[in-house]
């Protein structure tokens, strides 16, 4: 795989297994166990996070059920910013179980940075119901937070510049090999988007 | 300068119908001189008489003559008037047009035709001949005063219901009966009303998708099948307006191939543009008949080369911005043409191979003028003749523009176009109304009259 | 995508991000708080030159469930029916803040020319244009008969097209705008379509056009179980149209064309490629005993009341898809 000069790794597949694999512990240490616990990623790549976290916490405890326990959260409907970034075919909302009502719901997202898209999570999150708690899992913080709003569960704090964009490379969605998975900053370009907060 | 017409113009180095070039001497409303005995006869004449027009490269010609045109006076004056249509026709190379009946009053009594008889002679940049209508308000229902129209002091030998269908056929047959006695001819917009009734654009491939009611070529071919037969049957002239179809052409072939006395015209947007421009819902493509098949297209060139079909008529339709600034459906039908005319035909036609200069000056102004039975249009470019004609640059490209049109419509489906040829001058008795591609001067009323009926003051 | 004017202009990555996003906008609805914040100050017209009660509170409901400003302007008794000029209303509309305009209207063409006039900046949807197109009328179609295909199948309908389906659409295919939109989109979308009607009721150059043509409904159902078609759309007859203009009775009509007792047995009796029940659709309103019977009309393969429902969803994913890529800033 070939990238341009100005792209730096800051995380390797391995990095990546092992912060998701401490967050399913803190998962598991602050909640208390797995009972009503909910993970819900962000589309595309919290999806697929929230996933792996799953895979996680079903090994640390068996009473955790990935089928019952883990679903997708899309907030492209309750974004504030589709004008500037133009119009995106949602992806679906899956609400495993229960439903989210009393539950603790871990929203699950690649990158945060300025914190609009967890705002619009939140949102979404009212209209489908009243979960107890709601946490907040990132692979990556790379700070310029714009809102009130902070990680529970960090992998990686990534200090950057706004000129900088981070990008999380997943198997599944940029099809790269699962070892060849990672964290990279690319910088200059005048790249102001950012993977993570589209 | 329009009062004294005495003055002489020596054109040099002119090419009459693209041929050899030669020089040319206007005196007195009339081709004086040709070649070497121009210049001499000039020399001859005191300096300050002649005014000296350098034409190396440009194409002399006859005025064209336009049998069909829409000046829209009395009536619709925001659309047209007789004087600027007159001013349209000049730039676009006409020494003479024939206003269609469609006013408002409609021409079809002595009072109206002689109306706007009078105003074309009082503009002077062109002549204008008022089309009489065949029936009372172009209603078909009973002929309107057409001997009448005909002893007026218009003259009116051409008589023509257009954008409307004389459909009766014992009404069509009395007319073609009646002109007899007048000497003139029916001129037929050909369109069977109810296989039309809200059509809205050519009927095939693109109306389908298009969902806009059709108009079929069957309607207008079924209406020229019968008229020739008619004609035939009565002995009388019968000319077709517009001809727009490959099956029309077909028809008016054979026809003419029994021997039966029909003319056909053709405009030159039918020449040019097809119904494919519909797509995008543009009311500027909106007119009657209307734009048809690339195969339409084909034939309608095929046919004016061989001589199947006579003339180009502009069937110049002039509207008021807001009569197409609609939806379709709701828009007014027609185009503007006069001052498009020759480069559409030239960019057909004669770019095309089709046809040479000869041709063209048949097309434009000899056969038209024929068809009229006029005297002095359309005359050969000789020595005696009444000095109607043009010079054409045909190497020059101009790009349409219809803001900077002498006509008030802004109505061209051409905008944007750029098309080959430019009227450089236009001389009416032989008087320059445009010089270097410009209106110059009309001709005054006086001498107008004069003219036409040949004899020149001094 | 800026405007929705024809269904001819839909690529099929289009298609499905409409018909995608509309299974999305459903979720939405079954949910307690039906209402999403998407569109929030932003204003949607419903332009309507023709009455059409349905289209319009479906459009309204639409931009509602996305919490958009919803003016009606109902042309029929207003200054426009005084020579007021759709461009003079139109600007009217801009003026007042107006982001996107839905149009119903008599001509064909009216909305393409809208969008290419120059006189707004506004998004423009095609509401229904004279004899043209109705793109959101195949848009809820497609997503209801994607529902049954996919379902036959066993897969979840996003992301999947209709490739394989057999679709009839009978009756007046020349004044339709609903099939014309339909034929487009289906073909888009993979599917087959044959169109049955009386000749008189199909356009000149319908040859050319990517379907199969019958003048027939029982030759069009074919005889053998296998044969038949996997949906059927009746569409409505108008009234004008009877009385020998184009057919000469409504009762030939009917028992020629009509989706009578007897076919409703035989379609009843087909099954699809997965074991599946043929689809009925209608754009509505019926006309009971004449194109359809009444036995059709309740029937349980009948999927008028889905159509509707699922108008909703595609008219609420068509508002979002082309509010939010537009560049325009309303500051």
């Amino acid at each position: 795989m070939t990238r341009s000069p100005e792209t730096s790794h800051v995380m390797s597949a391995s990095d990546m297994d092992r912060a998701l694999t401490r967050i399913a512990h803190e998962i598991v240490e602050s909640h208390r166990g797995v009972e009503g616990l909910l993970l819900l990623g962000i589309p595309r790549r919290g999806t697929i996070l929230a996933r792996r976290l799953g895979e996680r916490l079903a090994r640390i405890d068996p009473g955790f059920d990935p089928s019952q326990a883990i679903g997708s959260l899309d907030i492209t409907l309750y974004r504030d910013d589709l004008r500037a970034h133009g119009a995106r075919t949602p992806e679906p909302t899956r609400i495993p179980g229960a439903g989210i009502d009393g539950a603790t719901v871990v929203l699950v997202d690649d990158v945060l940075y300025s914190g609009r898209t967890v705002r619009a999570a939140l949102d979404a999150l009212q209209a489908l119901g009243r979960p107890a708690v709601v946490r907040l899992a990132v692979l990556v913080d790379r700070g310029h937070r714009e809102l009130p709003i902070r990680s529970d569960h960090v992998g990686k704090n990534l200090p950057t510049s706004r000129d900088e964009r981070v990008s999380v490379l997943l198997d599944e969605v940029d099809g790269v090999a699962r070892s060849q998975e990672a964290v990279v900053i690319q910088r200059g370009g005048g790249m102001k988007s950012q993977a993570g907060e589209r | 300068m329009s009062d004294t017409p005495t003055a002489a113009t020596l054109i040099l180095g002119a090419r009459p119908y693209g041929e050899a070039p030669l020089d040319l001497l206007i005196k007195d409303g009339r081709i004086a001189a040709l070649g070497e005995a121009a210049r001499a006869q000039a020399e001859q004449l005191k300096a300050e008489q002649v005014t000296t027009v350098e034409a190396e490269g440009l194409i002399m010609l006859p005025g064209m003559v336009d049998l069909h045109t829409h000046l829209r006076e009395p009536g619709r004056e925001d659309a047209e008037t007789v004087e600027t249509g007159s001013r349209a026709a000049a730039r676009g190379g006409f020494t003479a047009v024939h206003a269609m009946a469609n006013s408002s009053p409609v021409a079809d009594s002595a009072g109206v035709v002689e109306q706007v008889h009078r105003l074309g002679r009082a503009s002077g940049w062109t002549e204008v001949y008022p089309v009489g209508a065949v029936t009372v308000g172009l209603a078909g229902e009973r002929l309107a005063e057409l001997g009448a129209m005909a002893e007026s002091s218009a003259q009116v030998r051409m008589f023509s219901d257009d954008g409307m269908c004389v459909h009766n056929p014992v009404l069509m047959r009395r007319a073609l009966e009646y002109v007899k006695t007048v000497d003139g001819f029916i001129a037929q917009h050909a369109q069977e009303p109810l296989l039309t009734e809200g059509a809205q654009m050519n009927e095939g491939d693109v109306s389908a998708v298009l969902g806009l009611p059709g108009w079929p070529a069957v309607a207008e071919e079924s209406i020229i099948a019968r008229d020739v037969l008619l004609a035939q049957h009565v002995g009388s002239r019968l000319h077709i307006c517009h001809v727009s179809t490959a099956g029309s052409v077909e028809i008016i072939r054979w026809a003419k191939e029994r021997g039966i006395d029909v003319t056909a015209e053709v405009t030159p947007h039918h020449l040019l543009l097809t119904d494919e421009l519909v797509r995008g819902y543009d009311p500027v493509y909106k007119v009657n008949p209307p734009l048809r098949t690339g195969a339409d297209v084909e034939a309608l060139r095929a046919g004016l080369a061989d001589g199947t079909i006579d003339v180009i008529g502009t069937d110049h339709a002039p509207h008021p911005t807001q009569a197409k600034e609609c939806e379709w459906s709701a828009a007014a039908m027609g185009m503007t043409g006069l001052e498009t005319a020759l480069p559409v035909v030239i960019k057909t036609m004669i770019n095309t191979g089709l046809m040479d200069w000869r041709r063209f000056a048949e097309v434009t102004s000899i056969t038209p003028a024929r068809i009229y039975r006029h005297a002095h249009q359309g005359r050969p470019l000789q020595p005696g003749e009444p000095a109607n004609l043009i010079l054409v640059d045909a190497e020059a490209t101009q790009t349409v523009d219809p803001e900077g049109h002498a006509s008030k419509g802004r109505n061209s489906p051409f905008r944007g176009m750029e098309l080959p040829g430019a009227v450089r001058a236009t001389f009416l008795h032989g008087h320059p109304v445009v010089l270097d591609g410009e209106l110059n001067t009309p001709l005054s009323e006086a001498s107008a009259g004069a003219a036409g009926s040949s004899q020149v003051r001094p | 995508m800026r405007h929705l004017l024809s269904t001819a202009d839909l690529s099929h990555t289009q298609a499905l991000s409409i018909l995608d996003t509309a299974e999305e906008m459903a979720a939405v609805s079954t949910r307690e708080v039906k209402k999403l914040p998407t569109l929030r100050g932003r204003t949607v017209v419903n332009l309507f030159f023709e009455d059409s009660t349905r289209t319009r509170i479906s459009f309204e409901a639409a931009a509602k469930r996305l919490s958009a400003d919803v003016m009606n302007f109902s042309a029929k008794g207003s200054s426009v029916s005084k020579g007021e000029s759709l461009k003079d209303t139109v600007q009217t509309l801009e003026a007042i803040g107006a982001d996107a305009i839905v149009m119903r209207h008599w001509a064909s063409g009216a909305a393409a020319q809208l969008a290419g006039s120059g006189w707004t900046d506004c998004a423009v949807i095609n509401a229904g244009d004279g004899t043209h197109e109705h793109p959101t009328q195949a848009l809820l179609d497609a997503l209801t008969l994607r529902r049954g295909w996919s379902a036959a199948h066993g897969e979840d309908p996003r992301g999947t097209d209709l490739t394989g389906m057999r679709v009839l659409i009978v009756g007046d295919i020349l004044h339709s705008r609903v099939a014309r939109s339909n034929i487009w989109l289906l073909r888009t979308l993979g599917a087959q379509v044959g169109l049955v009607a009386p000749a008189t009721l199909l356009p000149v150059g319908v040859e050319k056009w990517p379907v199969s043509v019958y003048y027939s409904l029982d030759e069009a159902l074919g005889s053998g179980p296998e044969a038949g078609p996997d949906a059927i759309m009746m569409l409505r007859v108008q009234a004008e149209r009877m009385g020998g203009a184009y057919f000469p009775t409504a009762a030939e009509y009917t028992r020629r064309w009509g989706l009578t007792d007897e076919r409703l047995a035989r379609l009843a009796a087909h099954r699809g490629a997965a074991g599946q029940r043929p689809m009925i659709l209608h754009p509505g309103p019926m006309n009971r005993g004449v194109e359809i019977s009444a036995a059709a009309a309740d029937s349980p393969m009948n999927q008028v009341l889905d159509q509707v429902s699922h108008g909703v969803s595609v008219r609420m994913a068509v508002l979002h898809l082309l509010l939010s890529s537009s560049e325009r800033n309303t500051a």
